[in-house]
């Protein structure tokens, strides 16, 4: 048969199945992500840049692929594992097959395998590397090749993601605040909510300084998500620095931890990381459980900012006070935080839902109203 | 939030007995609700009339009443027990409405009862479709058009104004009954009058049609703190028109974008906001038009359902049990998710499967009425499958039916033209999987047969998968041409071994002993909630051909129980009661209980119930497969009726431990002439008959014996094909059918003992000594299926000594048989002569009702002797007492059993009851007298509630003439009006009693129908004059269905109910507690201790 395909890990496990997108050989970390809708809003988000995503749902592809669902121009990540891929999607809004979509976009993808002993796997060994070829079918020169790949810590993807250019995305409706997102690797649906909430949005390279953030006279920043290990973002983090203070900010996953940095925490790797769009989040202020779509490898380390001065509370050497909003309810990770006294804030997860529910869209409003110059909306519920 | 502490004691309202659309669900529901509120230390009041169910099993609740689900019984209990609130929303529609009538009755305010989860408000918006349309305008989700009528020209005017075809939903009736979709005016006109009478309100709603359009349905909870998660979305197969009970569905939903699924969502939680669902799971019923995307909320139940049952099972979230915990306070993040223990409640499972439902029918117990498949659920159960793709999963689902299929297209090519098939596409009946099958072999293209059929193109190419996988297994010709990859991908794709064997011209055995040499085995994997995100401890597993086993088996003594299916007419939820207590008792022993059943509704499919669950079909590849994985001790076939049972000889064959009564004295049993054997050795009768192969052979049979005889398929349940026959005729008549029936079976030809009294015995064996635990007497005379009549614990009529040879004939057929465990023989006395009539050695359906009745857990008893346990023994640890029904003190109550029969559901079908069974469950009535038991058992009914005054409309047969007098006099006498056709008003004026003439529907006159049609009548005594079944009787007993009028077509039933109105009038309602009523038998017991052995 030509269509045989091969994974393996770095720990010697493999599997063999069928491939369903491009020829090839690729490597990456092996995540799995439990959503049963938005493939192709994990296929096309930049977080994924560098990760082997195995989907944990049976059936993916059903309803194929449209122009609407993209959260980038490309296909991002690094390999797409499927228990089966659709034959034939049916949907009133597919314009395109996955099957075909992957080929184009030249994504080494394979189908046929249990998926869930990869989840089960991964869970109990932790994300590592990975491989999936259509050309090597020998397993141990394909584990050979997977355990020389690059490791995901340390790994600074940020600037292969983000913009080339600045550019500006219009305001729905009336304009009412200025925004500048720094990309490190935005999903097209953050700046799509943030003009919902009346914001002309300025999308920046990440590599951009204060002073390119400041030249546009936003009226707040946005940390947007992006893939890799937020350490090694030096340069975001340094930018998020000197912002603080000056303007408020808001930062959603990879964006959140950059701010953790700036903030003067930690990061650290989780085993296997949150990767799907049914992790309970609950708001410490008043108990609420928000149904929250995540990607994160990473997490911010509370502890870290400074001298605990209440529950969940910290003082941090250079910004004032802060405070954990956000905790997962399955594992208690840091998922928000809040720096009050220089108008900062971020979850580490994702509002913009794409895919996932919209529990947390109202955390859009809530940096409007603090770019409004409503100060307690900070650590205001929905 | 902890929970409330203003609460107490709670009431839990039962849904009643089995019906089409509402079924062992609230069984299930209603159970693990009471076991959550005892482990929350609240005293819980339960309520239901039905016996079988496992949630009335004293040990459940701290008073249990097993009564009618009427205002003035829950008003008695609500004064005796006095809760302090109420829990309505587990006990389906009828537990619904039964608390919107206490309410409107004052009951809740006299006693100051709370109602909890949704409040009344709530529930009158959900169900009153006019104010739950403005209530969805109102949050800007679109519903269809509509328009809520009251009369026929109001209906046709709004059919005018949408255009046909129009649906039509009455208000406040249980799985859309009385509802459907009209095409033209004509049978608008005809349905509306049907749906007017069927809604208790007179209210139909006439809907803009969205046939085609696809279904989806989301299962949702919400807590008092406003968090909300959907638990599971759930997508219909069979388009819009074709009621969800009806519907093949899926789950997860599998052709939602996320914008689209995302968008429903948030629909959901909206509804459930605005209805007012302020803790509780709810379902949410959505439309969506295939060609745009557009989005219509169809409806949503403010309380668990059918659906949540399915949703429960189907992702490892105990739904019920959870809105228990809600309603008394917790919120969701405060709940612990049983299955991984670390993570809570407040999120949304993720299922890394595919499960699939599909219902089972049983349209060949009621010929004459319309197979198509509409809007008024007709399905009496359903069964659940899971794969790891949908092609495994539908192909599992479909053998798990045990209606002859054995997977996807794996029945012989249909006989049809291109033109009738096409038709059989369009038309949505159970049997249009197969024409798919056919139309796909046949080479009809995806899209045509999703356009014909309505099903999304992505479940149609699902299914081509599958014929193409079945055409390149056909292409090898034989077995030893399959290569190992291809085998391997034809069992991922859920092809039974049977099935392989039938492309293949091979057979089963030599397939599965083919894959077992090449080790092509499945795999179990865990139902978890989380998509292996989390580790789980909940062994609840199902079985597919992948790569990785999960299960954790241990070194403990192990018994696999095997449940008893999909329900269907014949084999409920009584046989579910016996499994789950055969669970419970050996659990209790020290076993390691292992359960195998398919059914979604049910108690034993609940992941608590045993120490290990396998989801998966009961045909014998799938039972071998466990056992291979988990090598049990034993395993018990007797509790779960007639499907485990058919597999005992080939499990022992394949050498699985068969624990209690042997395969070989099961098959004595069946077997005519061993049983024959038998009974001629314990020196009891049976009716004279022979084994016929023949129309020749049955009549020469017939005319030795003389007619009527009873004839019938052997291997049969729930009286499948059995019919008392009159003469040549009639046999010639009968034999086609038959042979239909059961192309593979000769039939037997017994004489019918007419108007013998008929008895049922249930007993347990423990090889030396016999423990009866009830001997009943039914009221409807031999003739009429066990199943279908009413019958009577202690028995009305037989005296001690009759009791007593009764036993030792029981005992001797035991011995003579073999039996270990449970044994039911069905006795006839005429004449004072007892007959045999035949004997199971296996659980049956009277097993709950007599140990409700008793209060001695019978089947615990059954298992723990299958188990090795002797009676002695079980006697000395207080599971059964010193002396049985027979030796014991009279029991000082009596229970009455009635039968509830679905004729509401099938219009068309003669009501008159027979040999073949057709109820869909049953009711108890327990009281000091039988009189009085036996009008609750009507009133628990809800269709055979007997009147205390009024109208009685009475025509009988002539045999009957005579004994009518008596009766008919007491109605006289006792303030009833009487109205009889001629022949048996002279008969009763002969004797003085009064009757108004009205002419019979043979001389053109419709008068009868008419005084039911305009509730004249309160009701209706006619017993049927033999054969001619088209008479009159055929549509007076149709017109009485039709408007609701109870209808008894029996002289002992008259007789009885006779007793019963006597019962009534004279007043008030005593209700007591089934503890109470047990602790009066242990306080007989105590005093008047055994006669010394």
């Amino acid at each position: 048969m030509t269509n045989d395909a091969l994974l393996v890990f770095e720990d010697g496990t493999h599997a063999r199945g069928r491939s369903i997108g491009a020829t090839g050989t690729a490597f990456g970390e092996v995540v799995f992500n439990t959503s049963m809708t938005g493939y192709q809003e994990v296929l096309t988000d930049p977080s994924y840049r560098g990760q082997i995503v195995t989907m944990t749902t049976a059936h993916v592809g059903n309803y194929g692929m449209n122009d609407a669902d993209q959260e980038s121009d490309l296909m991002q990540v690094s390999g797409f594992v499927v228990r089966e891929a659709a034959r034939q999607p049916s949907s009133w809004r597919a314009q395109r097959d996955l099957r075909g979509e992957l080929a184009a976009a030249g994504i080494v993808a394979i189908e046929g395998v249990d998926t869930r002993a990869i989840t089960r796997h991964v869970r109990e060994q932790g994300a590592m590397r990975a491989a999936i070829s259509t050309e090597i079918l020998d397993a141990d020169a394909l584990v050979a090749d997977a355990a020389a790949s690059p490791m995901m810590e340390g790994a600074e993807l940020a600037s292969e993601v983000t913009t080339a250019e600045p550019y500006v995305v219009e305001a729905i409706a009336e304009m009412r605040h200025r925004v500048v997102v720094l990309d490190f690797g935005m999903k097209r649906s953050i700046a799509r909510d943030l003009a919902r909430c009346g914001a002309q949005v300025h999308v920046l390279p990440s590599s951009s300084d204060a002073d390119d953030v400041l030249a546009c006279e936003p009226d707040g920043v946005l940390l947007s998500n992006g893939p890799g290990d937020p350490a090694a973002v030096r340069d975001g983090i340094a930018t998020t620095q000197a912002l603080l203070g000056r303007v408020p900010v808001f930062g959603i996953c990879l964006g959140s931890q950059l701010l953790g940095h700036a903030l003067g925490a930690r990061t650290y790797k989780l085993r296997f990381g949150h990767h799907g769009v049914n992790q309970p989040v609950q708001r410490r202020l008043d108990g609420a459980v928000e149904i929250t779509s995540h990607n994160h490898g990473f997490a911010v380390d509370p502890e870290t900012f400074g001298e605990t001065t209440g529950p969940f509370t910290y003082n941090t050497a250079d910004f004032g006070s802060v405070e954990v909003s956000h905790v997962n309810l399955n594992d208690g990770v840091c998922e928000g935080v809040v720096a009050s006294d220089v108008r900062a804030f971020s979850v580490q997860y994702h509002p913009e839902a794409a895919p996932g529910p919209s529990d947390a869209s109202y955390l859009f409003d809530r940096f409007a109203a603090v770019m409004s110059g409503d100060i307690s909306a900070i650590s205001e519920g929905r | 939030m902890p929970r409330r502490s203003d609460v107490s004691s709670v009431l839990v309202l039962g849904s009643g007995p089995i019906q089409i659309g509402q079924a062992c669900e609230f069984d299930y529901s209603g159970t693990q609700a009471c076991k959550v509120l005892r482990e929350e230390g609240l005293r819980v009041v339960l309520v239901n009339s039905n016996p079988a169910t496992i949630m009335t099993d004293p040990a459940f609740a701290d008073a249990t009443y097993i009564e009618p689900l009427t205002v003035d019984v829950i008003r008695a209990i609500i004064a005796e027990e006095r809760p302090d609130a109420l829990l309505a929303t587990l006990g389906g529609q009828t537990a619904l409405n039964l608390a919107i009538d206490l309410d409107a009755a004052g009951v809740l305010d006299e006693f100051g009862v709370e109602i909890l989860g949704a409040d009344l408000e709530a529930i009158r918006t959900a169900e009153d479709r006019e104010r739950f349309r403005m209530a969805m305008d109102e949050i800007g989700l679109e519903s269809a058009r509509s328009t809520y009528v009251r009369s026929e020209p109001e209906a046709q005017g709004a059919a005018a104004e949408y255009g046909f075809p129009v649906v039509l939903r009455p208000s406040f009736t249980l799985g859309g009954k009385g509802g459907g979709i009209a095409y033209d005016a004509d049978e608008l006109t005809r349905m509306i009058r049907q749906g007017l009478a069927d809604s208790p309100v007179h209210e139909v709603l006439i809907e803009e049609s969205l046939v085609g359009w696809k279904e989806f349905e989301l299962e949702v909870m919400r807590d008092r703190c406003d968090n909300a998660v959907v638990i599971c979305s759930i997508e219909n197969v069979d388009a819009m028109g074709v009621h969800t009970g009806d519907s093949i569905t899926v789950a997860p939903a599998q052709t939602l974008s996320d914008p689209e699924y995302q968008q429903m969502r948030d629909a959901a939680f909206a509804v459930l906001r605005r209805i007012g669902v302020e803790t509780g799971g709810s379902n949410v019923q959505f439309a969506v038009d295939p060609a745009t995307g557009r989005q219509i909320v169809i409806e949503m139940n403010p309380r668990v359902s059918r659906s949540s049952a399915l949703a429960s099972k189907a992702t490892g979230f105990p739904i019920a049990k959870i809105a228990a915990k809600l309603a008394i306070g917790y919120t969701l993040d405060e709940i612990a998710n049983d299955i991984t223990r670390q993570t809570r409640a407040a999120f949304e499972p993720s299922i890394d499967y595919v499960v699939v439902k599909i219902p089972r029918f049983t349209f060949e117990k009621f010929p004459g009425t319309d197979d198509t498949l509409t809007t008024r659920m007709k399905s009496v159960g359903e069964v659940m499958a899971m794969g790891r793709t949908f092609k495994e999963a539908v192909n599992k689902a479909l053998r798990s039916l045990e209606d002859g299929h054995v997977g996807f297209g794996g029945a012989p090519p249909l006989d049809i033209s291109d033109e009738g098939l096409t038709a059989a596409l369009v038309r949505p009946t159970a049997g249009r999987v197969d024409a798919i099958a056919e139309a796909l072999t046949r080479g009809r293209t995806t899209d045509e047969v999703a356009q014909l059929t309505g099903y999304d193109p992505w479940f149609v190419d699902q299914l081509l998968q599958l014929v193409e996988r079945r055409r390149q297994l056909r292409a090898c010709e034989h077995l030893h041409g399959v290569d190992d990859d291809l085998l391997r991908a034809t069992k991922a794709d859920g092809f039974s071994d049977a099935q392989i064997a039938m492309v293949l011209h091979t057979d089963e055995a030599t397939v599965r002993n083919w894959r077992h040499e090449r080790d092509i085995r499945p795999v179990f994997k865990t139902v978890d909630t989380c998509a292996a995100e989390f580790e789980a401890y909940t062994p609840y597993h199902y079985a597919t051909y992948d790569s990785e086993d999960e299960v954790r088996t241990s070194d403990r003594r192990k018994i696999v129980v095997l449940g008893s299916g999909p329900n269907r007419i014949g084999q409920g939820v009584e046989f579910d009661y016996c499994c789950v207590h055969a669970v419970m008792a050996l659990r209790d022993a020290g076993y390691e209980t292992i359960m195998i059943n398919c059914n979604p509704e049910t108690v034993s499919t609940d992941y608590d119930t045993a120490d290990r669950l396998y989801f998966e079909p009961l045909t014998l590849e799938d039972v071998l497969e466990v056992c291979h994985r988990e090598r049990p001790d034993g395993v018990l076939v007797q509790l779960g009726g007639q499907t485990p049972l058919k597999l005992a000889r080939d499990l022992e064959a394949a050498g699985v431990p068969i624990w209690g009564t042997s395969p070989d004295a099961i098959d004595a049993a069946e077997d005519r002439g061993r049983f024959s054997t038998v009974m001629h050795d314990v020196g009891i009768p049976m009716p004279p008959g022979a084994i016929a192969r023949s129309f020749d052979e049955a009549r020469d049979v017939a005319v030795r014996i003389g007619y009527p005889v009873l004839v019938r398929p052997s291997y049969v349940l729930g009286g499948r094909a059995m019919q008392i026959v009159y003469d040549d005729a009639g046999l010639s008549r009968y034999l086609t059918d038959a042979v239909a029936a059961s192309p593979d079976q000769p039939i037997l030809v017994d004489r019918f003992l007419e108007g013998a009294i008929e008895v049922d015995v249930d007993a347990v064996y423990d090889g030396e000594e016999l423990f009866v635990g009830g001997i009943l007497e039914h009221i409807e005379e031999a003739g009429v299926h066990s199943g279908d009549s009413a019958c009577t614990l202690p028995p009305l009529t037989l005296g001690r000594a009759q009791q007593e040879h009764i036993r030792d004939v029981t005992q001797g057929i035991a011995a003579g048989l073999g039996v270990r465990g449970l044994l039911n023989v069905q006795y006839a006395v005429k004449d004072d002569v007892l007959w045999c009539i035949e004997a199971n050695p296996r659980a049956s359906r009277t097993v709950p009702f007599v140990s409700k009745a008793t209060g001695t857990p019978l089947a615990q008893v059954a298992a723990r002797v299958m188990a090795g346990a002797t009676l002695a023994e079980l006697r000395d640890e207080g599971m059964i007492p010193v002396t049985d029904v027979v030796d014991g003190p009279a029991l000082p109550h009596v229970a009455v059993k009635e039968a509830v029969l679905p004729f509401d559901r099938f219009p068309g079908v003669d009501t008159v009851l027979g040999p073949e069974m057709r109820s869909t469950g049953e009711v108890m009535g327990i009281d000091r007298n039988f009189g009085a038991a036996f009008a609750k058992a009507q009133a628990g009914t809800g269709s055979m509630v007997l009147p205390v005054e009024g109208t009685v409309f009475v025509s009988v047969a002539n045999r009957d003439k005579r004994a009518i007098v008596f009766p008919a006099k007491w109605l006289v006498e006792h303030g009833f009006d009487l109205v009889a056709t001629e022949g048996t008003a002279e008969v009763l004026q002969r004797a003085g009693v009064s009757a108004q003439i009205v002419d019979k529907l043979a001389d053109g006159s419709s008068a009868v129908l008419e005084m039911l049609q305009s509730g004249d009548i309160d009701l209706v005594l006619n017993t049927p004059f033999g054969a001619r079944t088209r008479s009159d009787g055929y549509a007076i007993r149709q017109a009485a269905v039709a408007n609701g009028v109870p209808c008894i077509t029996t002289l002992a039933g008259i007789l009885a109910a006779v007793h019963g109105i006597e019962s009534l009038k004279r007043g008030t309602v005593h209700v007591r507690s089934l503890q109470a009523y047990q602790a009066a038998v242990e306080a007989l017991r105590s005093r008047d201790p055994a006669p010394a052995a």
